[in-house]
């Protein structure tokens, strides 16, 4: 049985083109490291991932040798400067299948590209008008929206979930009935995994006139985006989620939108010349990003996206669909655990578990004293919990680096701690 | 014994699994609500406290991890019948314990809630550890009218 499970696996994996595991683990230098004692397990992606050497290198490289600042320098460094730094949005651009340039606006995080389009997009928002979002999103994703709904005495109507972890989508359907302005959603959801089927969320709210914001931080790093494909007006991730350093994130938005907002920040590099009668501001993407970028985070970032296609999104996809696929079926059968969201119809690399009589808040210390990192609390997505009607979970996401023997190793220790509770 | 056995111990997990005094107190003159926003962990104390300062009764309710729920477990038992400045006392002692900044002195009996010492290992645990305490000290600020059990 074993040689034929064995036999199976290399067929498959000659098929599909597998990752090579064990390569791209040595691509990464915090897991080769023990934590009390045990080989790191990281368990916690969707918190942030581990950073790939050829990023934390061309980070250094950018500061040992390029380090200027960009866009106003005529000398060498500057150049070289504006130059990676240009270089690394055309990057991105390219990663999510973006026309031009002039469509990436960078920020400090996904947190910021979505403030960004509240504070500018919502200038136009008036009283009576209706902004949409979801029961499951990202904290991130609700606040700037009741600020501005306050401010300008708007309504926030909120796309409840069923016990699945699934949108509802018949009141989906009767909320866009509603005319909202805008429809802001995540592409997956970071404390449950659902992966929600945005493509035809955009079609219906165009129907209705809506622009609609995707939040696409956990997706990024798992599965090809296309944003032309999609055909939203925006889409926000982060870069620190996706292999990149921390502190920078990216906005992209259809030109014709971005066209017709107001300046988000004023200050430096967003304007092309400034007197006390009257400011002229700079064409996009500058018109947006006010002062001195995250140049070394961008830099990166752009060193992470360079990684991403390298080893394939594809096939990243592919192993992260496999490995999640283990993971539930092993999961599922430790007793007393239960899965929260795990039966949405389409699932993305997290596992948000519950365990009878034991808090997630004891599952993570225990976890974290053998080496293994999980996050637990309520992942910056309250309602959610509410919802299921618990304080937290424990959350396993995965990453590509990721293997069986964890999750082995996880379900090993869940099923002791359980023993030990005595639950 | 490691640091998580240190931390997990049998008392603890039997308080966890069968928390006592967890209930309404129905004769109760003080109470307040406490509330870990970061781990969701909440905790209602309810004390009865009489004319002489006394605590006659000492209970609780609520929803948190082991360590929480186990801390104000133990705490609703070691507090009934003491004063309010024992109370106090035993709180400042516990608190030292708990965060690792001295051990109580060899003639203080912290009785059951010696168990908490492994806690100091854990920095992250020590607002789970104390949550209850805490809350059964803004219950003793402020009076409150007799709570209702329905």
């Amino acid at each position: 049985m074993k040689v034929e499970e064995a036999a199976f696996c290399s067929d498959s994996s000659i098929a599909t083109g597998w990752i090579d595991v064990d390569r791209i683990r040595q691509d990464f230098p915090a897991l080769s490291q023990k934590v009390h004692g045990h080989p790191l397990i990281y368990l916690d992606n969707a918190a942030s991932s581990q950073k790939p050497e050829c990023v934390i290198e061309a980070v250094s490289a950018y500061y040992r040798a390029d380090n200027a600042n960009v866009h106003r320098g005529v000398h060498e460094l500057s150049q070289r400067a504006t130059a990676s730094y240009e270089g690394a949005r055309d990057k991105i651009r390219r990663f999510v299948g973006a026309a031009e340039c002039a469509e990436i606006i960078l920020t400090k995080g996904t947190t910021e590209a979505i403030n960004l389009v509240a504070s500018t997009f919502g200038q136009r928002i008036q009283a009576g008008d209706r902004i949409l979002i979801t029961e499951m999103e990202h904290h991130s994703n609700i606040v700037p929206w009741q600020i501005l709904c306050q401010m300008r005495s708007a309504h926030l109507d909120v796309i409840p979930i069923d016990d699945r972890g699934d949108l509802i989508l018949e009141e989906a359907d009767r909320l866009l009935g509603l005319g909202p302005k805008l429809l802001s959603i995540s592409h997956i959801s970071n404390a449950l995994g659902t992966i929600n089927p945005v493509a035809d969320l955009i079609e219906k709210a165009h129907q209705v006139g809506a622009l609609v914001l995707v939040d696409g931080a956990q997706a990024v790093p798992h599965s090809k985006v296309d944003v032309q494909a999609l055909d939203c007006d925006f889409y926000s991730f982060s870069s620190h989620k996706m292999f990149g350093p921390t502190g920078v994130g990216v906005l992209y938005g259809k030109r014709e939108v971005l066209e017709g907002l107001p300046p988000y920040q004023g200050g430096g590099d967003m304007i092309l010349s400034v007197s006390f009668e009257g400011t002229t501001y700079n064409t996009l993407p500058h018109r947006l990003e006010a002062g001195t970028p995250n140049m070394a985070g961008v830099i990166g970032l752009g060193a992470a996206v360079d990684y991403l296609e390298e080893v394939g999104l594809e096939k990243i996809n592919h192993y992260e669909t496999d490995l999640l696929a283990y993971a539930t079926e092993k999961l599922t059968c430790v007793p007393g655990v239960r899965l929260v969201g795990g039966e949405a119809r389409k699932r993305a690399a997290v596992l948000s578990l519950v365990m009878d009589g034991v808090h997630p808040h004891d599952i993570g210390t225990i976890l974290d004293r053998k080496g293994i990192a999980v996050r637990t609390g309520h992942h910056c997505a309250q309602p959610v919990m509410t919802h299921f009607g618990i304080p937290a979970t424990a959350r396993a996401s995965l990453a590509l680096y990721n293997t069986r023997a964890e999750i082995d190793r996880l379900v090993e220790e869940l099923a002791e701690i359980r023993r030990v509770f005595g639950a | 014994m490691n640091d998580l056995q240190e931390l997990y111990q049998e008392v603890i997990l039997d308080h966890n699994r069968s928390p006592r005094n967890f209930r309404a107190g129905s004769t109760a003159n003080r109470d307040a609500v406490g509330h870990n926003p970061l781990c969701g962990d909440q905790v209602h104390v309810f004390l009865t406290v009489d004319d002489e300062g006394i605590v006659q009764d000492a209970s609780f309710q609520g929803s948190g991890c082991a360590i929480s729920t186990a801390s104000a477990s133990i705490m609703t038992e070691a507090v009934q019948g003491k004063t309010v400045p024992q109370v106090q006392e035993l709180f400042g002692v516990f608190h030292a314990l708990v965060t690792g900044k001295a051990l109580p002195s060899p003639e203080f009996d912290l009785g059951k809630l010696a168990v908490f010492h492994g806690v100091s290992e854990f920095p992250i645990r020590v607002k789970c550890a104390t949550l209850a305490w805490h809350t059964l000290q803004a219950a003793l600020e402020k009076k409150s009218v007799p709570v209702s059990t329905e």
